[in-house]
């Protein structure tokens, strides 16, 4: 197990203060023109060297996407920095507690990150709803600027480099890269197509990464500890710690530091006092978000929770967020409901995601009670396929993953609600109720 | 669509808010909110004046505000964008109320993580107290809204009001603090567990137990 003097997140449950003087002696800020220092390039290769993934979801390697960005920015077209805090993926609630209780760690990151891609600035978006967050986050902020940390000649380092704050206002396809440019330029979010890649193309026209809270925030402590201390931890191609989320049917939910690739049986037992019920009591794990499919209990209590051993199980890390659901979940109900939620949150601008989720989760909403014919599940996971792969952001294959998922391994499940309700139509179907 | 709220009368809405303008304190603040985009980006501007200016109908109103057209009419002036532009952000982002709402906004989540954990008794809940989703109750006091994933799952259910939010809740919580904000109280905010302090395992947290009493700096102990 992950000792605590080599977690990086030591104040994520906020029993101490955010403030920056709390910070300060948790060791945030420490002599952080050294680091700059180091040189732009000795930072990128000392990211790469840690094996960092990009912890949004799509694991790309950080170090690589920052190298992407121009060595000589024109003054006329300035490189930015965007911290992607949109965090809206159902389960995920990672973000919220970096930025409510350890600001600090994501505005020095968010210097050195911008240094090394040479920006000019950095925007953190951070999602409407998280009101209180943002106030803290805009308190970080100016705590940093008065004491000279940002701004002109940041942390005595002779760069200037700004870091602002941009609320968005309720919208979860914000979360997609090139939809919250869009967002930030003040427009509806919608996704732009690629190419052009936001670090040719991004924000206002000018070159632009956009990195995930977490990714951002770690970026100091791997530079103080060493690339070598990052990557001792988890498997081959899979190093660091990582901020795991659990939700749903254990004993004891919470948000917990660990290494990469803990065994998921593990991970429970230690930090979540176990499935509810007991291990015989589990049905099943979506391991990393709403957006990944679904893994059976038998596949997934011994899997490594990283981003190859869940792609072996055919799911996904995603953010970390692991909702679990014991043996009384109509699971039917709950992946449904996610299908509900992609409904909602399709933006509407291609054609299969606009008409395609809404026609999944209305199938989905009859498969639930049963009310259908067996060949629908085979149309249904047409459909899907028809979605997958057909719109210009991930949004429709986020929706169509878990139906996938559902498909793949609870079938019998779908065949027996609609035999049972076709066999004796007149009995009240208890999944029915609402 | 069954839930899109009605957009109220063009005449009233004029009467009552087409002399909007920002109040003094306001006026500030989209200065300085003008002041985080470059020059000639102002239209980035778009969504935190929407909300600047819901807040201050919420403000004029004693609720939690809302957009009525010559406001948005009012925000596309001062950014210099036509109307259109900024109707359809307004449109776009679910905080965005097209229509009044009450004192108290209940967003209750609905989304999987909270579903799993019990939302249907909140909102069984809120129904209970005669509260209805997509409307507000006859003294103006809650509106219900159910909301997607809000971030806080593993804390789930929760329930945000206004600007904060109550987490692990059951049915009777969420009684009780429907209750107290009817009568002009202000109940705890965060976890309703007993003992939890926020996302830590309920019974004390299995790691980082040095940070419960002192803010214990951990770099005397790196290799």
């Amino acid at each position: 197990m992950l000792q605590d003097k080599d977690r990086i997140f030591t104040n994520v449950y906020g029993f101490q203060p955010w403030n920056l003087s709390a910070s300060l002696k948790r060791g945030d800020w420490d002599n952080t023109k050294a680091l700059m220092a180091l040189g732009q390039d000795t930072i990128i290769d000392r990211i790469k060297a840690s094996g960092l993934r990009g912890r949004g979801g799509a694991g790309f390697p950080t170090g690589t996407k920052w190298s992407f960005m121009p060595k000589e920015p024109r003054p006329d077209r300035p490189n930015f920095l965007v911290i992607n805090a949109d965090e809206s993926e159902p389960g995920s609630c990672k973000d919220r507690e970096i930025i409510r209780h350890d600001p600090h760690k994501l505005i020095e990151g968010a210097l050195i990150a911008g240094y090394a891609m040479r920006a000019r600035a950095a925007y953190i978006y951070i999602r409407g709803e998280y009101i209180r967050e943002a106030e803290t986050l805009f308190a970080a902020v100016a705590e940093a600027y008065d004491k000279g940390l940002l701004g002109k000649n940041a942390c005595g380092s002779g760069y200037d480099f700004d870091v602002f704050v941009h609320r968005g206002a309720g919208a979860y396809i914000c979360g997609e890269e090139t939809a919250m440019l869009e967002s930030l330029e003040g427009k509806k979010g919608q996704p732009r197509l690629k190419p052009p890649f936001p670090a040719g193309a991004g924000l206002y026209g000018c070159p632009t990464t956009v990195n995930n809270v977490e990714s951002i925030a770690v970026v100091p402590t791997i530079l103080r500890r060493s690339p070598e201390w990052f990557a001792s931890f988890g498997a081959e191609n899979n190093k660091g710690t990582k901020l795991f989320q659990i939700s749903g049917h254990v004993e004891k939910p919470c948000v917990v530091e660990e290494a990469m690739s803990i065994p998921f049986r593990e991970l429970i037992e230690k930090h979540c006092g176990g499935i509810r019920g007991g291990w015989d009591n589990l049905l099943a794990v979506i391991p990393g978000g709403s957006s990944v499919p679904l893994v059976p209990a038998s596949q997934i209590m011994d899997c490594p929770m990283d981003f190859d051993g869940l792609r072996g199980v055919g799911s996904g890390l995603g953010t970390a967020a692991v909702i679990v659901m014991d043996k009384s979940t109509d699971v039917v109900r709950a992946i449904s409901r996610l299908s509900y939620f992609y409904k909602h949150e399709s933006c509407g601008q291609c054609t299969p995601c606009r008409e395609g989720t809404g026609w999944m989760w209305r199938v989905m909403e009859r498969l639930r009670t049963g009310d259908a014919d067996i060949s629908e599940i085979d149309t249904l996971q047409q459909v899907t396929k028809q979605v997958e792969g057909h719109t210009i952001c991930a949004l429709g294959d986020a929706a169509a993953w878990p139906i996938q998922g559902l498909i793949r391994h609870f079938r019998p499940e779908l065949e027996r609600r609609i035999n049972e309700r076709n066999g004796s139509s007149d009995a009240p179907m208890q999944e029915a109720a609402e | 669509m069954a839930d899109t709220p009605q957009i109220p009368d063009e005449g009233e809405t004029r009467a009552r808010w087409g002399a909007f303008a920002w109040s003094a304190e306001n006026a500030e603040k989209a200065r300085e909110i003008l002041g985080r985009y470059p020059a000639g980006r102002q239209m980035s501007c778009t969504i935190p004046f929407l909300d600047l200016a819901q807040r201050q109908v919420g403000a004029d109103t004693n609720t939690q505000g809302w957009l009525p057209v010559p406001v948005i009419e009012f925000v596309a002036r001062a950014l210099e964008m036509p109307y259109i532009r900024v109707f359809e952000v307004a449109t776009f982002y679910t905080m965005f109320n097209l229509a009044p709402v009450g004192r108290y906004h209940v967003q209750v989540c609905g989304t999987t993580p909270c579903m799993l954990r019990g939302s249907d008794d909140v909102m069984a809940a809120c129904k209970a107290r005669g509260l209805k989703k997509g409307h507000t109750t006859e003294d103006g006091m809650f509106t219900l809204t159910e909301v997607e994933c809000m971030g806080n799952c593993s804390s789930a259910p929760m329930v945000q009001i206004n600007d904060d939010n109550y987490e692990d809740l059951d049915y009777d919580r969420t009684t009780a603090i429907l209750d107290a904000l009817a009568r002009g109280e202000s109940p705890k905010t965060g976890t309703q567990e007993p003992g939890r302090h926020t996302v830590e395992p309920v019974g004390g947290p299995t790691t980082l137990t040095a940070m419960v009493g002192e803010n214990h700096d951990y770099r005397g102990e790196w290799a």
